[in-house]
């Protein structure tokens, strides 16, 4: 649902950056969208070929990389991945309460001429 | 037809919503000539044939907009200049929700973001709150609605002061909206704000108000398997309440799931089991924040 305000934010701090490099068009757009963001992956695509029209950006592609949740368990001292959001530590199966990445929603980069 | 090379297959999605990550850029050793699969996470089977018969490692670097759907390789974007951006998408929000946070601590407010989905019972809640802290905390209310002043008008009942964001067809408040509004709020006096978020367990999480706790309400009548449903918003709260425990008979609430659920999701939240009915658990409640507010106004020289 609010995809379509962040893809907004992204697309203009974007274009934005895409100007101060002078480009003439841009040809990529490469986000990073962590697993506990709560945004949903094809919704910023959709929501990108609405925007992207009449700006430096139609046409470009939207490439997002997926960001998995990562927690560090504090009993067995290591940092895990998750890959269904939860903090289950995959050794001691304890709940760690600690997220060290997964709530990336971030213009990595551009690809720009 | 797959929106990520553009090649007339359907793309398999076996992830379903999220399959589309696509690692562009990436290193691999193609065997050419034959259909392959790419090992990157994405399910993706080119099932074309690529025209260059040999092995070798390079750095695949799409260029999703070349007509004849040969998959172009770095040669072919010799013109094209990589800008590194690395900022957060939110980051005029999370810059004015910082900025909100100051502008609280400098008053010693305890600022409370409570989300929820729609009918679990926030006004309700926030009534009771105001009701049991009586003249121990003062507080205020911010209420975000996409259309209606009806629970604006409800806390005033109470006597409590009350801003009403109408935020018409925007799902979630930000930071901005919140800054705005405690302009048309008397602060005087205030020790604790309450923002009740637009009803919904989705959007809100991303976006940051200044709030010094989150608290996440849950129904006994949604289902005990919510917090695994939304674990984006229960992973960020601080504080889940339980609401409608009056109710939890007639429902066959499962309490043992339900408290399992929610330290899975939230492993490291407060959990406060409440009704506003019968005022179980407001005592609790209400000594939480006393509490947190007095931690608050110790820890923060600026405040009165």
């Amino acid at each position: 649902m609010h995809e379509l305000s962040i893809m907004q934010s992204a697309l203009s701090l974007a274009l934005d950056q895409a100007q101060k490099a002078g480009a003439a068009r841009v040809h990529s757009i490469r986000l990073r969208i962590g697993a506990l963001s709560g945004v949903v992956p094809d919704a910023l695509e959709f929501a990108f070929e609405a925007l992207a029209p009449g700006t430096l950006a139609e046409g470009a592609i939207l490439a997002i990389d997926h960001v998995p949740a990562r927690f560090w368990c504090a009993t067995c001292s290591r940092e895990f991945q998750s890959d269904n959001m939860f903090a289950e530590c995959p050794e001691c199966h304890s709940l760690s309460g600690e997220l060290r990445a997964g709530r990336e929603m971030e213009l990595a980069s551009l690809e720009i001429d | 037809m797959c929106k990520d090379c553009g090649c007339g297959l359907p793309g398999e999605n076996p992830a379903g919503v999220s399959a589309h990550h696509h690692e562009h850029a990436h290193e691999h050793e193609h065997e050419h000539g034959h259909e392959h699969e790419h090992e990157h996470g994405a399910g993706h089977h080119h099932g074309h044939d690529h025209p260059h018969p040999h092995t070798h490692t390079h750095t695949h670097a799409h260029s999703h907009d070349e007509p004849d759907h040969e998959h172009a390789q770095a040669a072919a974007n010799d013109t094209h200049r990589t800008v590194e951006v690395r900022r957060a998408i939110l980051d005029q929000n999370d810059r004015l929700a910082e900025r909100n946070r100051g502008f609280f601590r400098a008053r010693g407010l305890l600022v409370l973001n409570f989300l929820s989905s729609p009918g679990s019972g926030k006004t309700t809640f926030i009534r009771e709150t105001v009701r049991t802290l009586g003249a121990d905390l003062k507080t205020g209310v911010i209420v975000g609605d996409l259309a209606t002043d009806n629970d604006a008008q409800r806390l005033r009942e109470s006597g409590v002061p009350v801003v009403q964001i109408t935020t018409g067809t925007v799902c979630h408040l930000e930071a901005e909206m919140v800054g705005r509004a405690i302009k048309h709020l008397d602060l005087t006096g205030l020790n604790l704000l309450i923002i009740e978020n637009v009803g919904n367990l989705v959007c809100p999480a991303s976006f940051d108000l200044g709030e010094d706790l989150r608290i996440v309400l849950l129904s006994v009548t949604e289902g005990e398997d919510k917090p695994l449903k939304y674990p984006p918003m229960f992973q960020s709260a601080d504080v889940v309440v339980i609401s409608k425990m009056d109710l939890a008979q007639a429902c066959g609430y499962d309490r043992d799931t339900a408290l399992a659920n929610i330290r899975r999701a939230a492993p490291k939240a407060r959990v406060f089991e409440t009704s506003a009915k019968t005022g179980q658990g407001l005592d609790a409640w209400r000594g939480f924040l006393l509490q947190e507010q007095q931690e608050r106004k110790a820890r923060d020289p600026l405040s009165p």
